[in-house]
Formats: structure tokens, sequence, C-alpha cells
């Protein structure tokens, strides 16, 4: 499983749902980085993950998520594609 | 059918609407709504629609529709949706009483149409109820079927009560939302946490079915819907080529490959049976094509069943343009059907208007490829719409009459035209309503009405009402226009004025205009005004007040006085 790839396409995703080309994430990036994460977004976010990776999060990973590179490491042992 | 993601819907939010009709819409919901506006939102702009669109904070149904000062009844909405879902009709399940749950579905029926009550009181709006994807507890299995106290039993008794109470309610229409999750499945609707974490029913990426499902049916009760299918004949309604494999060896009935042909025609024959017309576009010779219709004993199609048949050489947009013009219905109206990508192709790109859906390769699966694109949403149905295929095969035999006479004006005599002119009457109040939403072209101020509003016009003393019918030696026409006139205090308004374009130039415009004039003096009123209002299909009407002797205040506005009328000539009798 390549780690590159996975944050690539989190960071395509990432900026599909904020709208913002010039968007990128890292490890560390957190819903305090990015101007419009709010609680509805990010339920935008993690449909928009789930959808690209075949993959389901649990309610409390959703909730508990610190930053990118959790959401990374899930869907690394999750993702069907 | 391939359906753009959730985010993508929300990128169009951005996208410049401007040129599109727009449609007010307000959400209310006893969940979160935020995510299903903005799918919404974001869905007219794939279906060329621009909402505006009031989406009420959770939960909001009560205090939205109790309060006449609501934010719900400032929006003054076109259309309100009601999202009322499953989990919640679940918790108030549970909370029921033992000794009440077999009456529980009454009791939610009785509840949600007491919210239709309100917002009917409080604006004029029509109502979208979407309706309970089914959810089963388990909590007695499939024994719950025959328990009156289970869920799974109560949930189906209301979802058919819904549509038994929606079509008494001919303002309220039923999205089905059972329908579609049972065409998806379960797992592609819910996502349990998406409810607990953020009271959303739904999952995000149901959503643009849900945006499509709704639009739909917005479009539909909006006057765009689809009217016509045309039909290419080889390996599209039978397998092999008539020309090639002859009567005996074509596909269809029980012999090899023919069943999926067989039920392919039997589908296309319900969608007649409602009033699509069928037509055939077919490269042959025409006696060739003709002969399975006439004499294979396997064929479900037959002659009387098509309104136009073309066969020929000529190239297939041509031939659709052919169709067109002897049915007089828009091109947006219609749909082409042909097995040959080749074929499909050189149409969509010469008639862009004209919808030319992508066929499956294998027959057997043209059906559920039709059926998953719904492309026969429908706002009304009467029973003229059963008749309409026999109406458009007398159209042709006068257009063979008219080929045979020396001057129109001999054609419209011969014809032997009678009209009626009544008021309107509660048996022809959904042919009316339905005129109001389908007439596009013959149509000079677009009002649309619902079968609920006509009625209310109807028994109002402000109006006075006219509805038309013309009949002639080939058949009869039936209802073919109607006219609504409001009165003012010094003039009679003609509030709506629309006509079927069947009925064209035969001298009806004429009659009906006479007709207006000498209802309105009987009335006592000499001063009758006519308004065009613009619309991207009614150009043809633009100047007809003027051409009928009516005076033109402006461009818009008309006038005409009874005491001064010098009634149009025409052909038509009045019985």
């Amino acid at each position: 499983m390549n780690n590159n790839e996975i944050y690539e396409r989190l960071n395509s995703i990432f900026q599909d749902v904020f709208d913002d080309s010039s968007l990128t994430v890292n490890p560390d990036t957190t819903a305090a980085d990015i101007e419009d994460w709010d609680s509805l977004t990010h339920i935008t976010l993690v449909g928009a993950v789930e959808e690209e990776f075949r993959m389901k999060f649990s309610m409390k990973e959703v909730v508990e998520m610190k930053n990118v590179g959790e959401m990374a490491q899930i869907v690394a042992a999750r993702r069907k594609r | 059918m391939e359906m753009p993601a959730f985010t993508a819907l929300k990128k169009n939010l951005r996208k410049d609407m401007s040129a599109f009709p727009a449609c007010r819409i307000a959400v209310l919901g006893d969940c979160a709504t935020q995510h299903i506006a903005a799918a919404l939102g974001g869905w007219g702009y794939e279906a060329g629609l621009r909402y505006e669109i009031l989406d009420t904070d959770y939960d909001q149904i009560d205090a939205q529709t109790m309060d006449p000062g609501s934010e719900l009844y400032a929006f003054h909405p076109d259309y309100v949706i009601l999202v009322n879902c499953t989990q919640r009709l679940y918790a108030a399940f549970c909370a029921c009483p033992a000794g009440q749950r077999d009456r529980f579905a009454d009791t939610m029926r009785d509840r949600l149409e007491a919210v239709w009550q309100r917002i009917g009181e409080g604006c004029g709006a029509r109502l979208l109820q979407l309706n309970f994807p089914a959810w089963d507890d388990r909590v007695f299995g499939d024994f719950g079927g025959k328990i009156p106290e289970s869920f799974p039993f109560q949930l189906r008794k209301l979802n058919y009560l819904l549509s038994e109470s929606c079509a008494a309610h001919k303002n309220v229409f039923c999205v089905d939302i059972d329908g579609l999750q049972s065409r998806l499945g379960e797992d592609r609707v819910l996502d349990a946490k998406m409810y607990c974490i953020a009271k959303m029913p739904f999952r995000t990426d149901f959503l643009p079915y849900l945006a499509k499902q709704i639009t739909d049916t917005v479009l539909a009760a909006s006057g765009s819907f689809k009217k016509c299918v045309v039909l290419d004949l080889d390996n599209t309604l039978w397998g092999g080529v008539i020309g090639d494999d002859g009567m005996d060896g074509i596909q269809i009935g029980e012999l090899g490959l023919g069943h999926a042909f067989s039920a392919f025609q039997q589908w296309l024959k319900e969608l007649q049976n409602r009033g699509i017309l069928l037509c055939v576009c077919s490269k042959n010779n025409e006696d060739t094509a003709k002969e399975p219709f006439l004499r294979h004993p396997e064929m479900v199609l037959r002659l009387e069943d098509i309104s136009v048949f073309v066969a020929n050489w000529e190239d297939k947009a041509s031939n659709i343009r052919r169709i067109q013009s002897i049915l007089n219905i828009g091109m947006d109206s219609m749909v082409f059907l042909d097995d040959n990508p080749f074929e499909r192709e050189a149409v969509r790109s010469l008639i862009p208007d004209i919808t030319v859906p992508e066929l499956p390769e294998n027959p057997e699966e043209y059906v559920d490829c039709l059926r998953s694109l719904n492309l026969f949403e429908t706002a009304s149905f009467s029973e003229e719409d059963r008749i309409r295929t026999r109406q458009y095969q007398a159209e042709a035999r006068r257009a063979s009459l008219q080929s045979r006479c020396a001057d129109y004006d001999a054609y419209l005599e011969g014809l032997e035209m009678v009209a009626q002119a009544k008021p309107f009457d509660t048996f022809h109040f959904p042919r009316i309503a339905q005129l109001t939403q389908r007439s596009n072209q013959f149509n000079l101020r677009t009002v649309r009405y619902t079968e609920e509003e006509i009625a209310a016009i109807a028994g109002s003393d402000r109006y006075l009402t006219l509805y038309f019918t013309l009949k002639d030696k080939f058949g009869d026409h039936g209802l073919i226009s109607a006219v609504i006139l409001e009165k003012r205090e010094d003039r009679l308004f003609v509030d709506t004025w629309l006509m079927s374009c069947r009925v064209l130039k035969r001298g009806m415009e004429e009659f009906i205009v006479n007709k207006i004039l000498s209802t309105a003096a009987a009335a006592g009123y000499t001063v009758v005004e006519g308004e065009y209002r613009k619309t991207a299909k009614n150009a043809m009407v633009a100047r007809i007040y003027e051409k009928l002797g009516f005076t033109a205040a402006d461009d818009t506005h008309f006038i005409a006085r009874t005491d001064s009328f010098a009634p149009n000539p025409t052909h038509i009798k009045e019985e």
C-alpha cells in the first residue's frame, strides 16, 4: 500500500470538498487549518473519502479523528481500492 | 445510470444558472436537511433549473407551518418538500403504546395530512412528500408481515396510505424514496453513523439520486415531460433485420431471443396505454417494415398503436423532424430509441433537444435501463391520455384530405367541425389542469394550475371560465382549449388562454375569441383585456390578439371592446 498515493487521492478530495485547488494536506493538517472545515463539511468529507476508497469509517472514528494522518491510517488499513 | 458525486453537485452551486427558469423551493424536514438542499440546488444545474432554496432549520415542520409569519410563508415557495425520515418514524413507533400500534400508520397519515392542510392554507405551493424508505427492525422476522403491531407492517401501510392521500390531494405529490431504495438497495441509502452524528437520514452519495427523483417530479409538475417515443425497428423492436431475415426469421415471441423483444414491446405498450405516443422511424421499405405489425402473430405492438409510421431510406434526423411536425409537440418532449450507436449519435448531434438514451447492447436489459432513467415522470393522468394515439391517427387522415382539397377554406368546410363552449365542470377539472401544465406553445400567459386550483377558480365568482371541445368528421379532439376570465373592476381580464396545438389553424382561435367577447358582453363587460407573457416556447401567439381583432395597448397588452367587435369568420359551428 502506497502512502503517497493515498495522500494524493485525499488531497484531491479535500480540494474538491473545499472547492480550493490550491489546498494541500499533510498528516498534521487539522480542522483548525482549513477555514471551511465545520461539522457539516466534515460529513461531506467523510462521505467523499468513503466513496473514493470504497470503505467505511465508524462513528467513533468520524468523531475522534484528530488530523489527516489519522484519516489516512484508517484508509490505508481498510480501503478496497 | 451514471450519477455525479455529491461534491460535484455542491460545486455546481457556484456555476452560472441565470439562463435557467427559476423555481422557489422550501425544504422542511424532521431531520438535518442541509445536504439535501445542497444536492438539490446542484442537481438543478444538471436539469436546467435554477432552484432558489429555503432550507429551514432542523425539525421545524410544525413551527414553520403553524406560524403565519414564518420564513416559509414569507418565502412564497413554488414547491415545499417534506422530508420525514424513517429513523424518526421508528422512534415515534417505539414511543407508541402497545395498544395503539395497530393504528400507528393511520395516526401518522393524519398528522402528515394536517401539515399539508396548514401549508395549503398558508401558501399556494405544491407539496412534495417523501415517502418512507422501508426499514425492517426484524423484531418479528418475516412473521411481522402478519402482525399489524409490527413496525414493518405499519411502515408499509403508511406508504400505502400516503399514496392514497396524495391521490385525494391534487396539490401533493408523493416522491417515492421507498421505490428508489428498493432499486438501489438499502446499503446505498442508509448509513447509521450519519444519522447518529448529524441526524442525516441518508448517505451523502445517495443524495444525487434523491435530488434527481425530487427534480423529476418538479419538472413534470412545471410542464416539462416526455410525450412521445420514436422507435427504430430492426434489433430494437425485434431481433434481426426484417428486410433480410423476413417474417419467419425475425426474433419476437417465444422463439430464441425473441422473449427479450416481446418484454420490451409489452413495456412500450404500457407507456402507450397511459398516453405516451409511439412512432416508428426506420430505414426500411414501408411495406416490409409494416408487415410484422400487420401479420406477425407474436408482435405485441400493432399498427394501431403507432401514431406516425415513417419507414424510408432518408436520414433519421429528417424523419424525426417530420414526425415532430405532424404531432406538433416540442422536440424536448420526444425520446428516440435505437440499438445502433451511430444513429443515436447522428440524431443527438443534429437534434440537440431530443432525448436519446444509450441503450445497453443486450436487448434483455432495455427495459431495466429505461426504467432507471425515469424518463416518463408525469404530474397528471386523465381519460384523454388513453385515447391520444387514435387522435393523432385521425390527424394523419386529415392531412390526407387536405392534400386532396383545392384550397384551405374548402378543406376546413369539408371537415364539418362542431365545437362546444362550456363553463368548467367537475368532470373536466383533471383535463383542464393537465392542459395548463402541458401547453407550452399556444399558451398566452403560461400559468400552471393544479386540479385543486382549477376547482377553486371554477367555484369562485371572481372568474368566468370556458372550456372548448372540437370534433369533426374524422374524430373527436375532446377538450382542446381552456379560458379563464378574471372579473376586474372595469374589464374582463384573460388570465388564461391556452389551446392544444393539434387544432391550430382550423378556425378554433377565431371561434374562441368570438366566444370570449360574447361571454363578456353577456356578463355586462364592455372591455376585454388580454396579455401575452413571453416564454421560451410561446412565440407563436405573440401577436394573436391583434390578428383576431384586439388593439395593442402596449407590446404585451391588448384590448377589445364588445360594442365594436366584429366576430371573426370561422367554419366551426357551435353545438
